[in-house]
């Protein structure tokens, strides 16, 4: 789960880090209030979607005057920012942060995150902040220096100073860097983040260290324990059908493609996707329905994958283990005739009583295509989905 | 021959009398394994499906000889299941449970490290589907009447496709020694490199499929280490190749991150490293046979 901006900064604040002035605001009249409460004159305007690169898209504006913060939030607010990191479709913005403008001298990369390979929270940190880390690292590896935390033991202070020294900091700077690390370390741990980034961290013209933008992700699989953090969640940057599926606790993901997909096990649902790329075609979607899929989590998958009105056919394919094949084609059978579905649907059953499950199919008298093999699924899903596309040309 | 597990493993299952480790320890012992008893802490003493409840795991250890566990515990308490078997002496153990918190899961793994390494539990999953030694015993919930006895070692992430890969397999007549399920999360027990050891390793294991997804280094380090370091043929199939970056498939390690975590990308180092790649997800049992028809 990711949250905003200046949720983040609100918690890393709580740990001791400091952050330049700033409060949130829902429309450009707010706006400007929020920059006369801050003072000064020069602020950062900046759009609170779910994604870095925002510079680029126009969602941080530098203002000099208050009828320039106000211009800014109205080219921002309602408005859908699409980064490389959103995807076409874009974010839509309705929360804005005004913050207090920083003198800067020089910008810092410095971030925490879970690294698969040592099974550990890892430090990164680098002189030459502001650029995407992913970028420094393939034009410049040896710019980004990395400490990896014990768990046991935590993240210690000669690691912090180590990680301060390597951004090149003052010696003045250094107890005041080793604060700022520290908590930002007990704020991950505290709080099963498994994502905090500071880009930049920067050291402004009077010497000091401010956090002048702010990333935090956190491990889905903890937010039970997390509930303070559970309540930053901002559906609106969430994908809808997503939101849905997950609060019916099936897992989805959208895609372009226009052949809807209802998979058991995610592996599986992933190869079954292949298929259809090698066949020709491309998924609409990727769709897990677990393991227990009952006639009433059928249907609701299938409403689910037909809720993408782009959707061409629907291939349905299940490996029945603890699952039955015929009580999964009872449920497509029931979900068929309850749903009016348009578009061709091709089954593919396998495992535990397959045959039974092959009968049911047969048996219901609907327009339904059944295959043996993956392969075979596939290739008919695709010159289902080609006829469909023709049909609904001819029409 | 076979790797992990055989006929006469003793088994315990933690989360015993609950719903779920009831109907696998039944299916369990429906197949043949050898399951000696149970935990659930606070009902020590009685009598489930005809085994033993033991309150802790050393008891289990101390009483029956448990060598083995599977843990069907939720997901909040699954990781102190875990360091207890690690704790009790017991040498191998699957976590079924999906949804264990990344940082309870780095404890996990730091816990273990303090074991000296020929006494150091092995641990596989979480979530994962289990392990199977095809007509002698299965630590897992995978159908156990597809898997038919043979010389292929299986490693996976995921169950339903170690499913396909099995009914592939069988239909062209060619069988298992072991498959091991090691799950789809970030932070694992076992990595497919640790599981290719233990083949290489076993008489009874002529060569190893390899059912590997996007996301995470783990695949082609296990191909840079049986490059260098295995005789056995590996053949491998990597899901994903629609996947986008950036976002989760299902499984919670499953997201092309950084550079190396595509599908491609994974396909194409395993092919440098001399890995005989199944081309589709349908190709996998084919691709065995061919390898296996060269030994």
């Amino acid at each position: 789960m990711d949250i905003h901006e200046y949720q983040a900064k609100e918690i890393l604040e709580g740990y001791g880090v400091k952050i330049a002035e700033g409060g949130l605001a829902y429309s450009p009249e707010e706006s400007v209030q929020r920059a006369r409460e801050i003072g000064g004159s020069v602020w950062a305007v900046k759009a609170q979607i779910h994604s870095g690169a925002r510079g680029k898209a126009g969602g941080v504006k530098i203002c000099f005057t208050h009828d320039e913060v106000e211009a800014a939030a109205e080219s921002m607010l309602g408005k859908r920012l699409v980064t490389h990191q959103t995807g076409p479709e874009g974010k839509v913005c309705s929360r804005l942060y005004i913050e207090a403008g920083t003198d800067i001298e020089k910008e810092l990369y410095f971030s925490f995150l879970v690294d698969r390979t040592e099974e550990r929270i890892v430090m990164v940190g680098s002189a030459q902040g502001g650029m995407e880390i992913e970028d420094l690292a393939e034009n410049n590896p040896d710019a980004i220096k990395k400490i990896y935390i014990d768990p046991a033991v935590g993240l210690l202070d000669f690691q912090a100073r180590e990680m301060a020294f390597e951004l090149g900091l003052e010696p003045t700077q250094i107890s005041h860097a080793v604060k700022l690390i520290q908590g930002c370390y007990r704020a991950m741990r505290d709080l099963d983040s498994n994502m905090l980034e500071i880009n930049p961290l920067v050291v402004t013209k009077a010497g000091e260290l401010i956090t002048l933008d702010a990333k935090m992700g956190f491990d889905d699989n903890a937010l039970f324990r997390r509930q303070k953090v559970a309540e930053l969640r901002d559906k609106t940057q969430e994908h809808p059908q997503e939101m849905a599926a997950a609060d019916r606790g099936l897992s989805y993901v959208g895609l372009d493609g226009d052949i809807g997909c209802m998979i058991n096990g995610a592996g599986l649902a992933m190869a079954t996707m292949d298929m259809i790329k090698l066949a020709g075609g491309e998924p609409a979607n990727f769709l897990d329905v677990g393991g227990g899929a009952s006639a009433e989590r059928t249907e609701k998958a299938f409403r689910l994958v037909l809720a993408d009105e782009g959707v061409k056919a629907m291939l349905v394919n299940i490996f029945a283990g603890i699952n039955r094949c015929d009580w999964i084609a009872e449920g497509v059978v029931q979900a068929v005739k309850k749903i009016d579905m348009k578009i061709p649907l091709i089954v593919r059953l396998s495992g535990t009583n397959v045959e039974a499950g092959r009968k049911i199919i047969a048996e219901s008298g609907l327009p339904i295509i059944t295959a043996t093999t993956l392969a075979e699924a596939a290739e008919k899903a695709v010159q289902a989905r080609n006829e469909q596309v023709a049909k609904e040309g001819a029409a | 021959m076979a790797i992990l597990i055989n006929k006469d493993t003793r088994m315990i299952v933690q989360g015993f009398t609950g719903k779920i480790g009831t109907f696998h320890a039944q299916d369990m012992m429906n197949y043949g394994s050898n399951v000696v008893g149970g935990i659930t802490p606070g009902k020590g003493g009685q009598t489930h499906l005809d085994r033993p409840v033991f309150n802790t795991v050393r008891e289990s250890v101390e009483q029956e000889g448990a060598e083995a566990s599977i843990i069907f515990v939720p997901p909040a308490f699954a990781a102190d299941s875990i360091m207890e078997a690690a704790d009790a002496g017991i040498k191998y153990c699957v976590s079924i449970t999906d949804g264990i918190p990344t940082q309870d899961m780095m404890k996990v793994k730091q816990y273990l490290r303090k074991f000296p390494k020929n006494e150091r539990m092995v641990l596989t999953g979480p979530n994962c589907a289990g392990t199977i030694t095809p007509g002698q015993s299965m630590l897992g919930i995978m159908p156990g009447h597809i898997y038919q006895s043979g010389v292929v070692g299986v490693v996976g992430r995921s169950g339903t496709l170690g499913y396909e890969a099995a009914d592939q397999m069988r239909e062209l007549g060619i069988g298992i020694s072991t498959s091991v399920g090691i799950g789809g999360d970030p932070i694992n027990g076992s990595s497919h490199r640790d599981i290719f050891e233990k083949f290489e390793e076993d008489d009874g294991t002529k060569l190893i499929l390899m059912i590997g997804e996007i996301g995470g280094p783990q695949e082609v380090e296990a191909g840079v280490y049986a490059s260098k370091h295995m005789k056995k043929p590996i053949v491998a199939y990597i899901a994903g190749l629609t996947a986008p970056k950036g976002r989760r498939m299902g499984h919670a390690g499953a997201i092309i991150s950084s550079v190396g975590e595509s599908a491609a990308e994974k396909v194409e180092m395993l092919q440098d490293l001399g890995v005989a790649i199944a081309p589709t997800p349908s190709a996998m049992g084919e691709t065995v046979a061919k390898v296996l028809a060269k030994l």
